[in-house]
């Protein structure tokens, strides 16, 4: 079986979520078994990456750690910048030339958004999100996926050659192999149709500079029990001393305090910090889809019977008001002995 | 211009989400409903849009009998009409919700009135198939952008409509430039949805809703159980109260190795 998966890439390499991917590719190709967590496993002979690029950019060694059997290299032509629907016609090519069983995705803007254009073009069913995928005898795919931003799983059934489906970050570790080969690299042109093109992305260089809320170490999140607007100058003040940034509950961005691109939760951002420090947050279950994948959670709460600390680690019951700038001023005079 | 408004009833959830003992639903018997967040702001955008350049704003939802409640929601919001494809209740893929979608797209073209944009949501926040919108436009043959969160309309060069369509990519923004008619999805913060005005409410009670009832149709990705993923239930262990527990946090932060 020939499993393609999609990798987007930049010039900082390949994506996180795409080597996730390809590391799920890998396993499904295999026959659904586990990947191998002590990385010892042979690369699957069945995994085909594709990326959007010329073939003297592909980073070969980085896909075939990850199990990538093989690459195809979609040269540019009139492909320079992200077109959505000619993506999703180039996949539909190769997926034809190569008899692929199924085509696979990170669940990202991206992802997502090629693989639903990839099941309008073929008219096949796509299953977004899914957590784990097994091909059965008859060619169907038995997959769990995720509902409500993962608060609910989904055992299904997924017809379809090739069977079209994304990847949930949470699914798989990105998992290298330790011994690959150089892998061959296939220079694909494809036939756009008419209007593939008609939608093509410009990047502009957006707010990029500093942290983003996505990949934070640190993030110091602010709800209702800041209060307003204005109360938020402490928690940005502690977060820059620890290296973070501040993220916030759904009420504080559908109240205006703050920019929605700070908000955490399911209509927000999925952060994954090694510390999220919830102040004055309630915990309603769409903001704890957005912080699951947080490792250690600290709540700063007055109430001790409030949600979030049925997620947490470790709790300070009180004001944040109080507790935030006593905590700022101790690791100013820490930092200063 | 004449905008189309595809929004969603799902369940509000609060502190848990419950199943039915089938284990094929989510068990609203205590739950209210309200349209799906993505949604309400593509409401909230198309209402924007004809209070700058004119026009009508319809909105559109596929669900039983009860959705007609979101739809009056959408009316109050500022929509001039609304369309309820009725279902039995039961759940409808998103290739089926599409081809009912696309009918109506149509049937309004075929009676002289077409529509210039289609809005949808980028996701459902219940089933979260990141794919409706996308089925629609290829039918139609429209462009297509998902994910939006900035929104322009402005006269295209040969007398039609243009909009200039931003999101963010890895931190940065990109932006899709096309003519209409198009599909666009939208997500929650391309602006901050209004609340009702009472003659808007009032409006919208005594709206008349069109209906049409589209057949089910059977799709390849089949649902066979829904289950709540086992989480691990913690406790937290209380450090102190106030200030005074913040040479405690300090250790345990510094445990953890996320002080500087």
């Amino acid at each position: 079986v020939t499993v393609l998966c999609l990798v987007e890439h930049d010039a900082s390499g390949a994506a996180d979520a795409s080597l996730r991917a390809l590391s799920f590719a890998s396993a499904l190709a295999s026959g659904g078994a586990p990947w191998p967590a002590d990385g010892a496993g042979a690369a699957s002979d069945g995994v085909a990456a594709v990326l959007f690029a010329p073939a003297s950019e592909v980073p070969r060694a980085a896909l075939a750690s990850y199990g990538a059997a093989a690459v195809h290299a979609v040269e540019p032509g009139d492909l320079a910048g992200y077109a959505p629907q000619a993506w999703a016609r180039a996949l539909a090519g190769l997926a034809a030339q190569t008899g692929a069983s199924a085509v696979l995705a990170a669940a990202t803007d991206r992802g997502n958004e090629v693989l639903a254009h990839l099941g309008a073009i073929t008219g096949q069913p796509m299953a977004a999100n899914c957590l784990s995928a097994q091909r059965e005898d008859n060619g169907v795919h038995r997959v769990v996926r995720q509902r409500w931003a993962g608060l609910l799983l989904e055992d299904a059934l997924l017809d379809g050659v090739p069977a079209l489906l994304t990847v949930a970050t949470e699914a798989v570790p990105a998992t290298a192999v330790a011994e690959f080969t150089d892998l061959a690299v296939h220079v694909y042109r494809p036939d756009l149709a008419e209007n593939d093109l008609q939608v093509r992305a410009t990047e502009s260089a957006g707010h990029s500079s500093g942290v983003s809320l996505a990949t934070a170490r640190v993030v110091v999140g602010g709800g209702r029990g800041v209060g307003g607007p204005d109360g938020f100058a402490p928690l940005e003040e502690l977060a820059s001393l620890l290296g973070g940034v501040v993220g916030v509950s759904r009420v504080v961005t559908s109240e205006g305090w703050r920019p929605h691109r700070q908000q955490v939760g399911q209509t927000g951002t999925r952060i994954t910090p090694e510390l999220y420090l919830a102040c004055g947050i309630s915990g309603a279950i769409q903001h704890m889809a957005g912080c699951a994948g947080a490792k250690h959670i600290v709540a700063v709460n007055t109430d001790a019977g409030a949600p979030i600390l049925a997620h947490a680690d470790y709790a300070v019951l009180g004001d944040l008001r109080e507790v935030i700038p006593a905590l700022v001023a101790a690791l100013r005079a820490r930092s200063a002995s | 211009m004449e905008i189309l408004v595809c929004v969603k009833r799902v369940p509000m959830v609060g502190g848990k989400i419950l199943l039915t003992g089938d284990g094929q639903d989510v068990d609203t018997r205590m739950s209210g409903f309200t349209i799906s967040p993505h949604e309400e702001c593509a409401v909230e955008e198309a209402v924007r849009i004809t209070e700058r350049v004119g026009g009508t704003v319809s909105v559109l939802t596929l669900g039983p009998p009860e959705a007609a409640e979101q739809l009056r929601d959408a009316l109050a919001l500022g929509a001039g009409r609304a369309v309820l494809l009725e279902t039995g209740g039961r759940e409808w893929g998103p290739i089926a919700t599409a081809s009912a979608i696309t009918s109506e797209v149509r049937r309004r073209g075929a009676a002289g009135d077409g529509y210039d944009l289609v809005l949808c949501g980028n996701e459902a926040a219940d089933t979260g198939g990141y794919q409706v919108g996308i089925r629609v436009a290829h039918t139609l043959g429209w462009p297509c952008a998902t994910g939006i969160k900035s929104l322009e309309v402005a006269e295209g060069g040969t007398g039609g409509w243009a909009v200039r369509a931003g999101r963010e990519y890895r931190g940065t923004e990109e932006s899709f430039e096309f003519g209409l008619p198009a599909v666009v999805t939208v997500k929650e913060g391309i602006n901050l949805p209004r609340y009702p005005s009472l003659p808007g409410r009032l409006r919208a009670k005594r709206a008349v809703i069109e209906r049409h009832e589209p057949a089910w149709q059977d799709e390849g990705l089949r649902k066979q159980a829904l289950r709540v993923p086992a989480t691990e239930r913690k406790q937290a262990a209380v450090l102190g109260t106030g200030a005074d527990a913040v040479p405690a946090l300090l250790r345990v932060l510094d445990e953890w190795g996320v002080l500087p």
